[in-house]
């Protein structure tokens, strides 16, 4: 028998959204997933070469620190910058919980 | 592969596809060769006829056969029509292995993208945009594209680095015996400046026109003597109205317009706003609002310059009606309005390719500039700057007169914001180098300005108590701050598919195929 202990998680409960696709800005989307799917996050960029990787790890951090373990992102990125993307994130995946 | 390392750091290969390359060594060296480049001698008798009805009877009187190489001016920028139309035509005869050497690749071009990948177009030479300048990223063209600055275009084609085999040229108007001039026609262009030292140092040369008009034309800009036929044509060789297409708006951006304003402080400071100025800027949305600047400033303490110059654009053009130049020097007109200043102000000047930015020659305009804007898409702690690719590696521009207007006035001054997006544009290292370093003076950002320490103008320009003077290294670091580190390197194959050639034909660098 599986038993977890001491594990607090946030579901994603709803399709939710924050940003937009203005320059310098990001549109962030949050879909529920299945449980035990974990975070999967699609972006696209146009600095996706240069700063692809520290985009993911910023919004996977917000995901993280808000203990959300399961979740489908999508993220379109329009060249905004690190404060943006985390402030956008943490709106959508708090929408996305039904805050 | 052998590779020496150049005045601006970066590895070129002694040798490239058979060619010996000359590595960068600091401005104002060459000539690298002794003699200019002789054309054929032709002949036209008595009695010849020079018109003909196709581009194809053009093309076979002019012999080109595989491996030619044929030239065109980009005066109708977007708008051109004639060097798509030219290439079709090759591609139907089955010709293959062309080297173009046009003086820009606009994003009308991409239609010839299938030429390069099956071989038809296999060398360009020239500026680049677009999705051909992406495919040549990616390996797509057979051969190397070589970008040159308007002047080293002009040299390159004077001293024979370039042979061109048939110049076209797109003319508004012609009469039959080969006098050209842009400012009349249905199809007016204004300056056909860069197409003059394909007129005179070509081999064949042909004028595409769809407005034949009685002999003798007047203006000539380009005359009967170096014009060897003239093709009538009904379809349209371009479209006036993409002139403007590619070229940007006055900024509305606040940021844009603080850089705009403290260029202008900038020059006031070097002590070079004064009786007898002379002054150019490029066509952007920033350069644009600086020239506004400038006029506002220049009319409200009563300053006359002397010469104004380009890239005429209606703000600068304006400043000439309004007094404030004794003339425009035009090597290529950017907009409609430009085009009609030059057809009617006798104080505004057509000017060759040559006579604006050739080093090589017996004295070039951009010598007398007092003082240049330039944008850029990077610069680097060594002052170093990047036009023609992306941070990410990829080919995504030419460099219009930079290295050669930075070379040649007093105060080059770089206006440019800090980031664009998430993309920092001061930087360790440029990704590609179009103009080095030791030409630049000033670089103006919204979060400061930054003085070469190289420059005649460091003291004045550091003391000056109304400018954020800041050092480069601090407004790097500043750009790094705000985007949370550095950018990933671009990932490139070790297969060279560009150089960028210094004005005077050495090699300040080359580019490397992106990888995926």
């Amino acid at each position: 028998m599986y038993i977890q202990t001491g594990v607090r998680t946030v579901k994603i409960v709803k399709s939710a959204q924050a940003g937009s696709l203005e320059s310098c800005d990001i549109l962030i989307s949050v879909d529920p997933a299945k449980e035990g799917s974990g975070i999967k996050i699609n972006l696209e960029s146009p600095a996706k070469t240069q700063f692809g990787d520290l985009i993911l790890s910023e919004i996977k951090e917000v995901a993280d620190r808000l203990e959300i373990t399961d979740v489908k992102i999508t993220a379109i990125d329009k060249g905004a910058l690190g404060y943006c993307i985390k402030a956008r994130a943490e709106t959508a995946l708090r929408r996305g919980a039904g805050e | 592969m052998k590779f020496v390392k150049n005045k601006v750091g970066r590895s070129i290969p002694e040798e490239l596809n058979g060619k010996k390359l000359i590595p960068f060594t600091g401005k104002g060296k060459g000539p690298y060769k002794e003699r200019k480049y002789a054309p054929k001698i032709r002949r036209t008798s008595p009695g010849d006829g020079k018109v003909l009805k196709s581009l194809r009877e053009a093309i076979k009187k002019g012999g080109l056969t595989n491996g030619g190489t044929i030239s065109f001016h980009h005066h109708f920028r977007n708008g051109d029509f004639l060097l798509n139309m030219v290439c079709h035509e090759i591609a139907k005869m089955g010709l293959k292995d062309i080297r173009l050497v046009p003086s820009s690749i606009q994003p009308i071009n991409n239609e010839l993208l299938p030429y390069l990948e099956k071989g038809i177009i296999t060398h360009i030479n020239c500026g680049t945009s677009g999705k051909i300048a992406d495919a040549i990223s990616r390996g797509k063209m057979d051969g190397l594209l070589t970008i040159r600055s308007h002047g080293g275009r002009a040299r390159s084609i004077e001293n024979g680095d370039v042979e061109i085999d048939i110049a076209f040229i797109a003319s508004p108007t012609s009469d039959e015996y080969g006098n050209i001039n842009g400012v009349h026609g249905k199809y007016a262009c204004g300056s056909l400046g860069y197409a003059m030292p394909d007129a005179h140092f070509a081999n064949f040369v042909v004028a595409v026109t769809n407005t034949l008009v009685p002999f003798p034309n007047n203006p000539i800009s380009i005359t009967q003597d170096h014009v060897d036929c003239i093709v009538l044509l009904k379809k349209p060789i371009g479209d006036p109205a993409g002139i403007v297409s590619t070229t940007l708006r006055v900024t509305r951006n606040p940021k844009n317009l603080k850089i705009a304003r403290d260029s202008i402080e900038v020059i006031k400071a070097s002590g070079l706003l004064k009786e007898g100025l002379s002054y150019q800027s490029g066509a952007g949305g920033t350069a644009l609002a600086a020239t506004q600047y400038l006029s506002e400033y220049m009319k409200a303490k009563g300053i006359k310059g002397s010469f104004g110059m380009g890239g005429a654009t209606e703000a600068l053009v304006k400043m000439l009606e309004d007094g404030l130049f004794e003339a425009v020097l035009d090597v290529q007109s950017f907009d409609t309005y430009a085009v009609q200043s030059l057809l009617n102000n006798p104080k505004h000047i057509e000017m060759g390719a040559s006579q604006y930015a050739n080093p090589l020659s017996s004295g070039c305009a951009v010598n007398l500039l007092d003082t240049v804007i330039l944008g850029c898409t990077e610069i680097d702690t060594k002052f170093n700057v990047n036009t023609s690719t992306e941070s990410d590696g990829r080919i995504m521009h030419g460099m219009g007169g930079h290295q050669d207007t930075s070379e040649g006035a007093k105060l080059t001054i770089i206006a440019a914001p800090l980031l664009r997006g998430r993309i920092p544009i001061v930087v360790d290292d440029v990704v590609s180098v179009n103009s080095p370093g030791e030409n630049i003076d000033v670089v103006v950002t919204e979060r400061g300005i930054a003085v070469n320490p190289e420059s005649q103008y460091f003291e004045l320009l550091t003391k000056a108590k109304n400018l954020n003077i800041k050092s480069i290294e601090d407004l790097k670091k500043e750009a790094e701050k705000l985007i949370g580190g550095k950018p990933k390197k671009p990932k490139v194959t070790d297969r060279i598919v560009a150089i960028i050639e210094y004005r005077d034909g050495s090699v300040l660098d080359v580019i490397y195929q992106i990888k995926n």
